[in-house]
C-alpha cells in the first residue's frame, strides 16, 4: 500500500443552489503536510470540511464524487461519522476551548471515548498538553479555566484537545489567523512537529506560513483546483500563471 | 457665513434641543407613571392587609371560619399554590426544554414544519388563560382523568374530577411557551464553535448537547422557569375548573385531591363572601400573603440562577 491517506477524486460540492467546488482531485500523503490556499470563498475551508465531514451539520448541502480514507469513501452511506471524526480531527480558525478547566477540556473527548480511570487520564492530559508545547506553561494551574489562557494557548490547547484522541489525521482551518506573530511562529514551529505523529491538512491565507509548513500546497480559485504540487515547485517554479501570480502577490 | 444664516442656525439648534429636552421628559414621565401605579398598588395591598397578616392568619386552617376576621388563616392556600407551582415546574420545564432543544438543535430551520411549530407555539401564548381552564377540564379531566378510571379501576371515579395534577397540568400548558421561547433564546446564545468543538471530536449530538450546550444555556434556562413560576403563582383562571375548591377542611393528600389556593381565595373572597365589607380585610391580607409567595419563588429561583452564572463565570475565567 502506498502513503496515501486521503484521495479525492471529482469531488464537488453545492450549498442550496451554488456550486462551491468543481471537480477536485487530491492526494493526502501520510506524515506530509498539505496545504490548501486561495483567495476568500475558493472553497479551501469547504474542502478541508468535507474531510471530516464537518459540512453535514449546514443544511441543503450536496456533494458529488468521492472522497477515499484508505479506500473508503467517507461519503458512504454505511460510514459511522463519529468514528470518522475520531479518526480525522480538526483545529478551528477561532480557538473554542469550552469553558471549562484546561484538564477537563482534554479529558472531554477522553471521556467521550470511554477513558475514565483517573490515572490513564492525567497520563494523556499530560502527554498531549507536551505534544502541543503547552505543557510547561499550564502544568500548575489544570484546574483553572482554559478561558483565562492567552489566544495562541488556547489555540495551542484546542490542539492539544483534538491530539489527545488520537486521530490520524489532523485539520487546520487557519489555525493562527487569529493570532499575533510570536504566538503565530510557535503554532508554526508546532505544526512542523506534529508531522512526525499525524498528517496535516491546513488551510491558510498567509503564503508564507504555507511555505514554511507544508510539503504539499494546492491552489484553489473559485472553487477549482488549479494546481497541486510539492511547496517548493508551487513556490519557485510554478506551472500555472494564475499560481505565480498570486504566491508572488499581485492577486488575492 | 451671513448673519441671517447663523441666527437660523442656532435657531434650529435651539428647537431640536427643545424637542430632545421635551422627549427625554416624555420618557421619564412615563416611567415615572408606572412606577407610581405599582407604588399605589402595593402600598394599598400593604396599608389594608399589613394588619390583617399575624402568624396565626399564614399557619392557621380555615375550619373556624373562612370569613372571620379574628379566626380565619389561609395555611391551606399557601399549601395548595406552592404544590401547584412545584408540581407545574416539574411537567412544564422537562417539557419545554425539550422542546426548544428540538427547534433549534434538529429541526430544520427553514422547513414549512418547523415555521407551523413556532406559530403554534406562539398562538399558545396568545390563548386566553379561562380558555386553558376549559381545555384542561375536557382534556386533562374528562378525557386523560376519565380514560384511567375506565382502563384501570372499571369506571370508578379516581381520576376523572378536578385534582391537584390535572390544574397543575393545565398551568403547565398555559406556561409551555414562556419556557420554550426562552430555552430556544438560551440554545441560540451558545456560539456554535462549542458545537462544532465537540462534534469534531467524535462526540455525538446527544453528548454535544448534554455536556457543552445545555451548561451553558442553564441560565437562561433557569430564566424560562422563573418567568413560568411567576405565571403560574398568579393565574386563577386554569385551575377553576380542574382543581381549586372554595372551600375544604383538609389539606390534599394526594395529587388526585382537590386544594384551596390564594388566587382564588381572592376570587371567592371578592364574590362569595356573606359580608364583602367585613372580610375585606382577610381578602387584602390572601392579597399581600399571595404577592409575597410569588416573590420569594422568583427570588428562590433568581437565586439559582446566580449560583449556576457565578459558577460558570469561573469556567469563563
Amino acid at each position: 500500500m502506498d502513503n496515501t491517506v486521503f484521495e479525492l477524486t471529482k469531488l464537488n460540492f453545492w450549498y442550496g443552489p451554488s456550486q462551491a467546488l468543481y471537480d477536485v482531485d487530491v492526494t493526502i500523503r501520510r506524515n506530509q503536510n498539505t496545504a490548501l490556499i486561495g483567495p476568500s470563498g475558493c472553497g479551501k475551508s469547504t474542502l478541508l470540511r468535507c474531510l471530516n465531514r464537518m459540512n453535514d451539520l449546514i443544511e441543503r448541502t450536496r456533494v458529488q464524487g468521492s472522497i477515499m480514507l484508505h479506500g473508503q469513501d467517507v461519503y458512504a452511506p454505511e460510514v459511522d461519522v463519529i468514528e470518522l471524526r475520531k479518526r480525522v480531527g480538526m483545529v478551528f480558525q477561532k480557538s473554542n476551548p469550552f469553558p471549562k478547566s484546561i484538564a477537563d477540556n482534554i479529558a472531554y473527548g477522553l471521556r467521550i471515548q470511554g477513558v475514565t480511570a483517573k490515572g490513564e487520564l492525567s497520563d494523556r492530559i499530560e502527554a498531549s498538553l507536551r505534544k502541543a508545547a503547552l505543557w510547561d506553561e499550564v502544568k500548575d494551574r489544570l484546574q483553572e479555566s482554559a478561558m483565562a489562557l492567552s489566544g495562541g494557548q488556547q489555540q495551542r490547547l484546542c490542539i492539544a484537545r483534538a491530539i489527545a484522541v488520537e486521530p490520524e489525521v489532523l485539520l487546520m482551518d487557519e489555525p493562527c489567523s487569529a493570532l499575533d506573530p510570536v504566538a503565530t511562529a510557535k503554532i508554526e514551529e508546532l505544526i512542523q512537529d506534529l508531522k512526525k505523529e499525524y498528517t496535516i491538512v491546513i488551510v491558510t491565507h498567509n503564503m508564507q506560513q504555507a511555505a514554511r509548513v507544508s510539503d504539499y500546497t494546492a491552489f484553489f480559485y473559485l472553487g477549482k483546483l488549479v494546481e497541486f504540487d510539492a511547496t517548493t515547485k508551487i513556490f519557485t517554479n510554478p506551472a500555472n500563471k494564475q499560481t505565480e501570480d498570486y504566491v508572488t502577490g499581485r492577486f488575492g | 457665513m451671513s448673519l441671517a444664516v447663523c441666527l437660523e442656525m442656532q435657531l434650529k439648534a435651539k428647537q431640536l434641543d427643545w424637542r430632545s429636552a421635551s422627549f427625554h421628559g416624555a420618557t421619564a414621565l412615563a416611567t415615572l407613571l408606572i412606577v407610581g401605579i405599582i407604588a399605589l398598588i402595593l402600598g394599598n395591598i400593604i396599608w389594608n392587609g399589613a394588619a390583617q397578616v399575624s402568624l396565626r392568619f399564614v399557619v392557621g386552617g380555615t375550619t373556624e371560619g373562612m370569613f372571620d376576621t379574628q379566626k380565619a388563616g389561609i395555611f391551606p392556600m399557601i399549601f395548595g399554590t406552592v404544590a401547584l407551582v412545584f408540581l407545574m415546574t416539574i411537567a412544564v420545564v422537562p417539557v419545554g426544554v425539550i422542546t426548544a432543544i428540538y427547534l433549534t438543535e434538529y429541526a430544520r430551520h427553514e422547513s414549512p414544519i418547523t415555521r407551523v411549530i413556532r406559530g403554534a407555539i406562539n398562538n399558545l401564548a396568545g390563548v386566553p388563560s379561562i380558555v386553558f381552564g376549559l381545555f384542561g377540564l375536557g382534556f386533562f379531566v374528562q378525557f386523560v382523568g376519565g380514560g384511567i378510571d375506565r382502563f384501570f379501576y372499571g369506571g370508578a371515579l379516581h381520576y376523572a374530577k378536578p385534582a391537584l395534577i390535572w390544574a397543575a397540568a393545565t398551568m403547565a400548558v398555559l406556561t409551555l411557551p414562556v419556557v420554550i421561547v426562552a430555552t430556544e433564546e438560551a440554545l441560540r446564545a451558545v456560539p456554535n464553535g462549542f458545537r462544532e468543538g465537540s462534534l469534531a471530536l467524535g462526540a455525538t449530538k446527544l453528548e454535544t448537547i448534554r455536556k457543552v450546550v445545555l451548561p451553558q444555556a442553564m441560565p437562561g434556562i433557569l430564566t424560562g422557569a422563573i418567568l413560568a413560576v411567576g405565571r403560574g403563582a398568579g393565574e386563577v383562571a386554569p385551575i377553576m375548573f380542574t382543581g381549586a375548591a372554595y372551600y375544604l377542611a383538609h389539606l390534599p393528600k394526594a395529587a388526585t385531591d382537590q386544594f384551596m389556593h390564594l388566587g382564588y381565595h381572592v376570587f371567592v373572597l371578592s364574590t362569595q363572601s356573606p359580608d364583602i365589607e367585613r372580610t375585606k380585610p382577610i381578602l387584602y391580607g390572601t392579597v399581600l400573603v399571595l404577592l409575597v409567595l410569588t416573590f420569594l419563588l422568583n427570588l428562590t429561583a433568581v437565586l439559582v440562577r446566580a449560583g449556576i452564572r457565578a459558577k460558570l463565570r469561573t469556567a469563563h475565567g
